[in-house]
């Protein structure tokens, strides 16, 4: 004896939160079961596992068919085939397009092409998430850029309204998008120590400040060859940087920096007389990584440069993170107070964004 | 000219790709009515387009808008070559063709596609002008409505309940009709899904005519059925029940989940005097006589299904207490003739028997497909009449005259109506019919509920003095009259156990009583009710034509004997006493027939309390075999017990005083419950009986009785915090919330072993159906605590060694904290203050609605009082009785093909005599079994035990009504006449589709279960669409009629027929809370403000 066909349909589509997550983890039916039997379901409501794997099974069906619709959720209000309660589809949404931070972190800056798809295997094995899952947030991150990608417009807003996502998720989103088309490196060993939601906290930094979009509508951008995105980072902005040079070129100006930025701190911190020592090493690390940004490469390589001319001799001179945090307060602010330094805007424009990258960045 | 449709094309969405160059897709659309057809414009490259078309017009006569579907078709544009379909919306206007129903159908609608199920949507809207036409010899019938809803619809009241109505029409179907055999599946579907729709609308309009000729303007209980004969035909059949319904004022409309409270209903014991004939009664004296502690109640009896008594526009409403006197001819011969044991009330049951027969002698079938009725209809109910006929399809020769189809349900429905006078009923409610067909063989079945009804509503006008007729109505209470025997006790039908009604004391009921409707809502219940199956399967051999035909009729009486003995098994393992909603089905397979029986067990107070279950075995002399029939009687012991305990079945105690002489036998009644040492003696007892079997002493002498006792057992009861039905009711349960889940399962199993027992598939089939509760209880368990009802179970087989069982139910949440309180009075206040105002005649009113609080007293009591028994006969019994073949009538069987066996009159009596066996045995069984119901504490109050469920768990069901802020009208589903916590405010017409899906890529679709999945959530989704479309949200009384899935995985190919239907409402929350004063002054309107205004 076999069961041939087994179908239940409600007229409101039901759906178990907990089988759900089992479909996303990319779980087979099987595994599913065992997942569920192994929870105690089959006590607490009296039950066997058949009626487990029947039920499964239907849920799955189900979770397949909304698939489609998951994939523009827009749709999926104004869709007839399925009655879903709003708060359900919000549900259902959320945790569709939500992803394993391991995950994301394997991909996190790769360009979303079939080269990296073919790759998913090796992430697969190295994160423990399954395939299908990795295949699912993978085709999420790749389905979000599209869309967006030729949208004008505030990045997080976009995603937020084409994909009713929530605005966490959204920003994650915008995060992920805005790594992938600028394709800043993550992957090195150097960088192994950061999460997701550090890069994430950047991101955002960037897309504020230093994209097109960041300073506002162009008025005349129907003919203005920008165009107005903050996918992209402000490239007239990035020009702009190369005049912070002077701060490291001009013996001058370099010194006079240092000495206003160490007569601030002294007596501040224990680690003053490092700070001293390494002043120009670091303004030169600082000022260099500005002055590259026009170079793709180099932008690619923003993170890693951070952390290798700065984080890095900071770390071995044990600075703690309010070391951190004044030192930069001041190396920012004494830069104003250079009366040959005329690139007071760009420089907080620069800097603002370097200041909580870095924060966000040293730990351990 | 009398019609003028328009159609207007808005827009489309979610259109699927047609090009694949540009992803896009050039989409028009046409529209087609009849034979005329219009085209909107080409809206390029867009899967959104916005057509916004100019309105079509059509100008029709009414009988096409009745019979002919709205057909619009979505293309794809294509330059060179032929355009593409994409799909097919089929919007039936007849809605549109009633006043009262949807004025507008606007909406967006599923595009249908045959191969690939919904493709995107369209918004269309429809409009119709009407013309009236006066002509008397018109084929039309528009303005009748239509209600799948088996009881009077709820913002109608019944002015007159005509009856029975029916009609059938066949044709070729199109799928056996490709010459050259090259069958294209689109247009094969197509040409059905729109020959079916056609005939379902000229059925609907035929039976209208009928209406119409009857002088009624609506049928209830409207049942339509397809009938695939294959090569033989398509038939499309109806059945309903022709009313004449009066809407009520939106702001009167009843309540949807309002009982009426078992002493409130109408009912005046003392009024039973046959003198007042002819002459207006005189009730105020009347009035005080019965009621000991003073009766607030003076309001009308309304329940949500009941009318306002009076209209003055009826003209000839005060005549009928004059035109009564000539209804009470001569009693019809061997009608009750047996003399009606000269007691007090036999006089006037003689004469409420004659008159209420000319009332229904005119009818030639007094049939009614109602299940629930208004109070005081159904004055007894006799028992559960059935009647199957094995027919060999042949070739329809004459589509124009159906005469076979006409002669063989003529046939059936003529032994129904004889076996309801053999139980003493002149009338037969809760009627339906259906057919199983596998290649040439067909078995026609009918049942019903052989019942006596009150005249009243089948007079012209004469409910509109409403109870003022009283003086014929049964001198019993309604909590328990209709239980009572409705045939002569020296005269009955068959051997059976009377008693003295345990509720009222006057009256004879049976020890047990099977009917097909649901429970009445006055009726007076103990504890909760419960779903009982029982399940058989039997092989048979292969064969062909006659052969098959006589084989299937030869098994036959005993699968129904089978089913019935384990129905009744089950239900004194419940220790319940009475089965409603009973529907017995049979389906016939190439190697085997299945049944399957599905009712809901309940423990009426009127009827004596069931007895156990004895074991006994063959050989006594034997320790070790009596060592296990003591365990096995142990088990059903502790079953029974922990059954009471469960649903709750703590009837009160009855003392030999209180019963006193009525109760006929003592012996049973002292008769307590032995201890196990005792039962040997027992055994030896029962041993001097042995050769017959018995009902309850169940002989465990070969292994299939111990499997059939183990079967028995395995009935696993609903897991805490579920009930389950299949009425539309659950007794015992009167406060649902509104939390609803209507759901509809399929499933196949295929029998792997070729050389499987009887005992082995029913084993198999038993488990089936088990399971399929179980994932039910499994999936809905976030509803806790909650009953699913309405369980409508199907089974086929629709190829060898497959089984398939669909089942449409729906789960209701209700709130435990009250089960046990009857919401009692606030009905009737509610009905009395706008009753009032048009009440002419208050007094007569009141006297009717007074009354009976002694039979609250003592049920609250717990104490029975001895009322003077009445001399009322009753009794009721299952009467199975099949024909194969047409005994009469030598021009139809000739021409019927039909199969004539010798042997069947034989077998019939053989038939009669197992019956008579079993009634016999019925009631040695009982003497023979233990009550301990006499020694279980009892009290209204031990009542509130049982279903300790986790407190938390029973808000966690979130309410789908409140979803805001979707652009899609949340619309419900319920196989229910009603959605609780709400009030229906309009029906918007009936929904009856019928769809075909196939697919060439099974694989690809998820395999057969894939494929049924998301075709029946198409299903839901179009249903949906179309109701929302004509403003409505919800549909109530949805029935899922067919089913029928056809695979061929090596071909990769599979095809499923879905035929639904159920009633567009309107409805609205009930925001008001009834005000449930016990105030004594109706003067003073109680009536809740109601809102009418609709969401």
């Amino acid at each position: 004896m076999a069961v041939e066909l087994d179908v239940f349909v409600g007229n409101t589509t039901i759906m178990d939160e907990e089988v759900y997550q089992l479909w996303l983890d990319g779980y087979t039916v099987n595994d599913a079961v065992k997942v569920r039997m192994e929870g105690g379901v089959l006590e607490e409501c009296e039950t066997s596992a058949d009626v487990l794997l029947s039920d499964t099974m239907d849920q799955y069906r189900t979770f397949q068919m909304c698939e489609r619709l998951l994939h523009s959720p827009a749709k999926l209000a104004n869709q007839l085939l399925f009655q879903i309660p709003p708060h359900r589809q919000a549900i259902l949404i959320e945790r569709y397009y939500a992803f394993d931070d391991a995950f994301v972190r394997e991909v996190l800056g790769k360009k979303l092409s079939k080269g990296t798809k073919k790759d998913l295997d090796d992430i697969s094995a190295k994160t423990t998430v399954t395939l299908k899952s990795c295949r699912r947030q993978f085709d999420n991150f790749k389905r979000v850029l599209k869309v967006v990608e030729e949208l004008k417009g505030p990045l997080v807003e976009n995603i937020r309204q084409h994909f009713l996502l929530s605005d966490k998720l959204a920003r994650d989103y915008a995060a992920i998008v805005f790594f992938a088309n600028n394709r800043f490196e993550t992957g090195k060993r150097k960088l192994q120590y950061l999460t997701f939601q550090d890069f994430a906290f950047c991101a955002g930094q960037l897309i504020n400040n230093w994209t097109v979009g960041a300073v506002g509508e162009p008025v005349d951008h129907q003919r203005s060859s920008r165009v107005y995105m903050d996918v992209d980072l402000d490239k007239e902005f990035l020009q702009e940087l190369k005049e912070l040079k002077i701060l490291i070129t001009d013996k001058d100006l370099l010194d006079q920096h240092k000495s206003l930025v160490c007569t601030a701190l002294r007596g501040k911190t224990k680690a003053f007389n490092e700070m001293e020592a390494n002043f120009k090493n670091l303004s030169r690390g600082l000022v260099n990584i500005a002055a590259k940004l026009t170079n793709t490469k180099d932008v690619r390589d923003f993170f890693i440069d951070l952390v290798e001319k700065f984080i890095e001799p900071c770390r071995s001179d044990r600075w703690t993170a309010a070391d951190m945090r004044l030192y930069l307060t001041h190396y920012t602010n004494s830069a104003h107070i250079l009366d040959t330094f005329k690139h007071q805007v760009v420089w907080d424009r620069y800097m603002g964004v370097i200041k909580s990258c870095i924060f966000k960045m040293y730990h351990d | 000219m009398p019609g003028k449709l328009k159609a207007k094309i808005v827009a489309g969405r979610h259109l699927p790709v047609m090009d694949r160059a540009s992803d896009l897709t050039d989409a028009f659309v046409e529209v087609k009515f009849g034979n005329t057809t219009f085209k909107t414009d080409v809206y390029h490259k867009s899967l959104n387009p916005q057509w916004n078309s100019e309105w079509f017009k059509f100008e029709v006569d009414d009988e096409d808008l009745q019979d002919e579907p709205l057909q619009i078709t979505v293309l794809d544009h294509d330059t060179y070559s032929a355009n593409d379909a994409i799909g097919k919306v089929y919007i039936d206007i007849d809605p549109l063709l009633c006043s009262e129903a949807a004025s507008v159908i606007s909406g967006w609608f599923p595009i249908y596609d045959t191969i690939h199920g919904i493709r995107g949507e369209i918004n269309v809207l429809v409009k119709v002008e009407l013309f009236n036409d006066l002509n008397r010899f018109r084929q039309s019938s528009c303005g009748v409505k239509f209600f799948c809803t088996t009881s009077i619809p709820r913002c109608y009241r019944a002015a007159m309940v005509h009856g029975f109505v029916e009609e059938l029409v066949v044709n070729e179907d199109p799928e056996y009709q490709w010459i050259d055999r090259i069958r294209t599946p689109r247009a094969s579907n197509e040409a059905r899904q729109r020959l079916i729709s056609l005939m379902s609308g000229e059925l609907q309009r035929k039976i209208g005519l009928k209406v119409l000729e009857m002088g009624g303007n609506a049928v209830v209980g409207y049942l339509q059925c397809f009938d695939l004969e294959g090569e033989s035909g398509l038939v499309v059949r109806a059945i309903g029940t022709a009313c004449t319904l009066d809407k009520l004022s939106s702001g009167s409309a009843p309540s949807t989940n309002t009982h009426i409270h078992p002493n409130t209903a109408p009912a005046s014991n003392a009024c039973n005097s046959p003198s007042k004939d002819g002459k207006e009664p005189v009730f105020g004296e009347d009035l005080p006589s019965s009621s000991g502690p003073p009766t607030p109640f003076r309001a009308l009896p309304t329940s949500s299904s009941s009318p306002p008594p009076f209209s003055p526009s009826k003209p000839c409403s005060r005549q009928s207490s004059s035109s009564d006197t000539d209804l009470s001819l001569t009693p019809k011969t061997g009608m009750g003739s047996g003399g009606s044991a000269g007691k007090d009330a036999g006089p006037l049951k003689t004469l409420l028997r004659q008159q209420t027969q000319t009332a229904l002698e005119q009818r030639e079938f007094p049939f009614f497909t109602l299940t629930s009725f208004p109070p005081g209809f159904l004055v007894h109910a006799g028992g559960v009449v059935s009647a199957r006929s094995v027919k060999l399809l042949d070739r329809i020769h004459n589509p124009d005259e159906p005469e076979t189809r006409d002669a063989w349900w003529e046939e059936i429905r003529q032994e129904i109506k004889s076996h309801a006078k053999a139980l003493g009923c002149h009338a037969v409610v809760g009627y339906s019919e259906s057919t199983s067909i596998c290649e040439e063989v067909c078995i026609l079945s009918a049942s019903g509920t052989a019942a006596i009804l009150n005249p009243r509503y089948m007079r012209e006008g004469c409910l509109d003095i409403g109870s003022t007729d009283h003086r014929f109505e049964e001198p019993s209470p309604p909590s328990c009259g209709f239980c009572h025997i409705p045939y002569d006790e020296l005269n009955m039908p068959f051997p059976a156990q009377l008693t003295y009604c345990y509720h009222c004391r006057r009256q004879k009921v049976p020890d047990v009583l099977f009917t097909t409707i649901d429970l009445p809502p006055e009726a007076a219940v103990t504890g909760k009710g419960c779903l009982i199956q029982a399940r058989l399967c039997r092989l048979k051999k292969k064969a062909q034509g006659e052969v098959n035909a006589t084989a299937i009729s030869n098994l036959l009486p005993f699968m129904e004997y089978e089913l019935h003995t384990q129905l009744m098994n089950k239900l004194k393992l419940r220790s319940m006493n009475a089965l409603f909603g009973l529907r017995i089905q049979i389906s016939v397979g190439e190697n085997m027939l299945l049944g399957l029986a599905s009712a809901t067990g309940v423990y009426l107070t009127a009827l004596p309390a069931s007895g156990g279950i004895q074991i006994a075995g063959k050989t006594p002399g034997d320790l070790s075999n009596e060592h296990h029939i003591l365990t096995i009687q142990k088990r059903i012991n502790d079953t029974i017990a922990k059954n009471k305990e469960l649903y709750q079945i703590n009837p009160p105690e009855l003392t030999e005083e209180a019963v006193g002489s009525p109760i006929p036998e003592p012996r049973q009644r002292s008769r307590l419950f032995r201890s196990h040492s005792e039962s040997s003696d027992e055994l030896s007892e029962l041993d001097l009986s042995h050769g017959k079997k018995d009902a309850f002493v169940l002989e465990i002498d070969d292994t299939d009785a111990v499997e059939d006792i183990h079967s028995l057992l395995t009935d696993t009861p609903p897991p805490t915090g579920f009930y389950s039905c299949n009425t539309e009711i659950m007794p015992g349960i009167y406060n649902w919330t509104s939390g609803v889940q209507m759901f509809t399962s399929v499933r196949v199993f295929r029998l792997s072993n070729a050389n499987l027992t009887n005992q082995g598939l029913n084993k198999i089939f038993t488990d089936l159906c088990e399971n399929l509760l179980k994932s039910f209880y499994f999936k809905l368990r976030s509803m806790i605590p909650c009953c699913l009802c309405h369980l409508n179970v199907t089974v086929a087989v629709p190829e060898e060694e497959l089984i398939q069982v669909a089942v449409t139910a729906v789960a209701m949440t209700f709130d435990k904290d009250q089960t046990q309180e009857k919401p009692a009075e606030k009905v009737i206040q509610k009905g009395s203050g706008e009753i009032e105002e048009q009440l002419q005649f208050p007094l007569e009113l009141c006297a009717d609605s007074s009354s009976t609080s002694t039979q609250q007293s003592s049920k609250i009591s717990g104490t029975v009082s001895l009322l003077t028994p009445a001399a009322k006969l009753c009794h009721n019994q299952l009467v199975m009785v099949r024909s194969a073949g047409v005994p009469e009538t030598s021009n139809v069987s000739s021409r019927a093909a039909s199969v004539d066996y010798g042997s069947f009159a034989d077998r019939c009596s053989t038939w009669l005599e197992l019956l008579r066996l079993k009634a016999h045995t019925i009631r040695r069984g009982s003497v023979k079994t233990s009550r301990r119901t006499q020694s279980l504490a009892h009290s209204v109050s031990s009542l509130e035990r049982g279903s300790p469920l986790p407190e938390g768990r029973s808000r966690s069901l979130r309410s789908n009504r409140s979803f805001g802020g979707s652009s899609v009208t949340v619309v419900k589903m319920t196989p229910l006449s009603f959605l609780p916590g709400t009030r229906i405010i309009k029906y918007l017409g009936i929904i009856n589709m019928f769809f075909i899906r196939e697919t060439t890529s099974l694989r690809e679709e998820g395999g057969v279960s894939g494929f049924l999945h998301s075709f029946i959530a198409e299903v839901f989704a179009m249903v949906r669409a179309h109701v929302a479309a004509l403003g409505g949200n919800a549909v109530v009384s949805y029935s899922m009629k067919e089913c029928v899935l056809m695979e061929n995985p090596n071909k990769n190919q599979a095809q499923c027929l879905i035929n639904v239907s159920g009633d567009a409402v309107i409805c609205v929350r009930e925001t008001d809370q009834e005000p449930v004063s016990s105030s004594t002054n109706i003067g003073q309107s109680c009536s809740s403000g109601t809102d009418g205004g609709a969401t």
